[in-house]
């Protein structure tokens, strides 16, 4: 594999994991538009814990994705007493000042940035997004999933049915900030350098864009989203300077056929029952 | 010099003011956070700086920096809002993101990247009251603001226009079944917005005389936090939000440092919304009419 060929890999592998990250809060209805904070808090904690105290990088990978889950858990509270637009803008204050601590904390190199003495190669990062595919794959297919797609489609309703909604919202934020904590630290051991700087507002919105691109109402639209976007700069590279200019007449233009992103549930289950129409008639045929 | 420092606050808060103004009313009347302002703001700044650079006479180049703003908002009407009206309110932010990423590109294609000197005809006009120094442009574009918004709350309580409005903000569906032309009158509220970030684009170019593809972003996060501080969907919360965060930002760099401003200003923000989501300027108001 080429080295130009394993970079795009490697990104993309990442940008797999931060659009979970981003897909849970959103499949119970919030947009978190601080996911740039928890991929950091990920990478300081997992690069602070290998270099400082010699944890091994996998360990120290998903122990800083449990740190990142903990703290979203505790952050959920105050921040979950707002709804909707307030609730994204709550989020994006909260990675403002997590970023803003990252660039003034000098026990991890303040603005200079950080280094990471371990590495993890690009095989070990494709082990993980596996992982966290399945997980929210399999998460998708069970009662919490269900649960989670009711509180999206009806707070009150689900209340009704005996769901416990601030509990679920709660969780779904906190699973969102555990991937991206989780792949901040991949990002950390692969890189072997962390710059406070990456951790901006923009680098969030990047994520959500990809991901509503995407479409939120399947455990697919996520990953089509970010290969989406991971891959279509690089395929116009060829244009050289016009390349993202291009890119964002692609955003607008297919937003405005597929509001609800490129993937969408009715999509999908009209895509089964075709399979499964052509089976019955083969049984029947045959 | 901390008066010097306040004096320097409440002008940055100005150009605040515009850009929070812009992004309250897309909020307020259509619920929708209209990503495309920053590059709106910057368009105009940048077509300022290009204008005057052509020479241009000033008067023509600043009226022609800020007519291509508004058009530009027009056309992201066209195709966000437009076509998702009845969809999650996160979804039309993409298109308007996509809108921001092409404006800057386009930008870059032009002209490149690098910081532009803006060469103003205004710019060594001072007044000095004692041992301060106020810039006249500046103090000038205050003034406008502020008379702006009065006149913005004037079109949105006593015209037709304005009662048309409130009502979509209040319900769009009701409004449309009540016989208001939504689709007519959801392009003026891009257009005005349009023009509220084209002035203050314009603005920053002169008074800070510097203009580059990206300097929308930073002004337009402030902005956000300015209309959110304020109180979201009230013209008037937009002010007080937006001076209190060129205050804010200009002492924290005063008393700590450079590094400190987006901790001291987005900690504001994060408190406000965890204690008064609704902002400084009172919720049953905002509730109740709105504007």
């Amino acid at each position: 594999m080429s080295g130009y060929v394993e970079g795009i890999l490697v990104i993309l592998l990442l940008n797999v994991i931060f659009a979970y990250a981003v897909y849970w809060p959103l499949a119970a209805g919030q947009l978190n538009l601080g996911v740039a904070g928890f991929v950091g808090i990920g990478a300081y904690v997992s690069a602070y814990a290998s270099n400082e105290f010699g944890i091994p990088p996998y360990i120290a990978c998903v122990g800083a994705g449990f740190v990142a889950f903990a703290l979203a858990l505790v952050i959920a509270v105050p921040v979950l007493r707002t709804k909707g637009i307030y609730l994204a803008l709550a989020t994006f204050a909260f990675g403002q000042v997590l970023q803003s601590l990252f660039l003034n904390l000098e026990i991890v190199g303040g603005a200079a940035g950080y280094p990471v003495i371990s590495y993890i190669g690009v095989g070990g990062i494709a082990v993980c997004t596996a992982a966290v595919f399945l997980i929210t794959a399999f998460l998708d297919r069970t009662r919490f999933g269900l649960n989670m797609v009711a509180v999206h489609d009806d707070e009150a309703v689900s209340d009704l049915f005996g769901i416990n909604v601030r509990a679920y919202q709660a969780l779904a934020f906190a699973l969102g900030a555990g991937f991206a904590g989780f792949g901040g630290a991949l990002y950390g051991h692969h890189f072997s350098y962390i710059e406070p700087q990456n951790y901006s507002i923009l680098f969030s919105i990047s994520i959500v864009l990809f991901v509503l691109l995407g479409g939120t109402q399947t455990v697919v639209g996520p990953l089509v989203g970010a290969a989406f976007f991971t891959l279509l700069p690089e395929v116009l590279r060829g244009s050289e300077e016009w390349r993202y200019a291009i890119f964002a007449v692609c955003i607008i233009v297919i937003m405005i056929p597929r509001p609800q992103g490129l993937i969408t549930s009715d999509q999908l289950s009209a895509l089964r029952q075709f399979l499964v129409r052509d089976r019955l008639r083969e049984e029947r045929h045959g | 010099m901390l008066e010097q420092q306040l004096i320097n606050g409440l002008m940055l808060g100005g150009i605040y003011v515009l850009v929070a103004v812009a992004f309250t009313l897309t909020i307020g009347i259509l619920n929708f956070l209209n990503f495309s302002i920053p590059g709106i703001f910057m368009l105009s700044g940048v077509f300022t700086w290009f204008l005057l650079k052509s020479g241009v006479h000033w008067a023509l180049a600043l009226a022609g920096a800020i007519a291509i703003g508004a058009a530009a908002s027009f056309v992201v009407e066209r195709f966000t809002y437009r076509w998702m009206r009845s969809s999650d309110h996160y979804v039309p932010l993409v298109s308007s993101m996509g809108f921001l990423i092409l404006f800057e590109n386009l930008v870059l294609v032009q002209w490149g990247s690098d910081l532009q000197r803006v060469v103003t005809p205004f710019a060594d006009l001072n007044i000095r009251p004692g041992s301060l120094v106020i810039s006249i442009p500046q103090l000038v574009s205050l003034v406008l603001a502020v008379c702006l918004v009065a006149g913005l709350q004037q079109l949105l309580q006593r015209t037709q226009m304005g009662r048309a409005l409130r009502a979509i903000a209040e319900n769009a569906t009701t409004a449309e079944i009540l016989g208001i032309g939504v689709v007519s009158l959801v392009p003026a509220v891009f257009v005005i917005g349009g023009l509220f970030a084209a002035l203050g684009g314009m603005l920053f170019a002169l008074n800070y005389q510097q203009v580059h593809p990206f300097m929308g972003e930073e002004v337009a996060l402030k902005g956000i936090s300015a209309m959110v501080i304020g109180g979201m969907g009230n013209v008037w919360g937009s002010v007080l939000g937006g001076l209190l965060i060129g205050i804010v930002e200009v002492l924290s760099i005063h008393f700590l440092n450079a590094d400190f401003v987006d901790f001291t200003v987005y900690g504001l923000l994060l408190l406000i919304l965890f204690f008064k989501p609704t902002g400084l300027l009172g919720a049953s108001k905002i509730v109740r009419e709105k504007f």
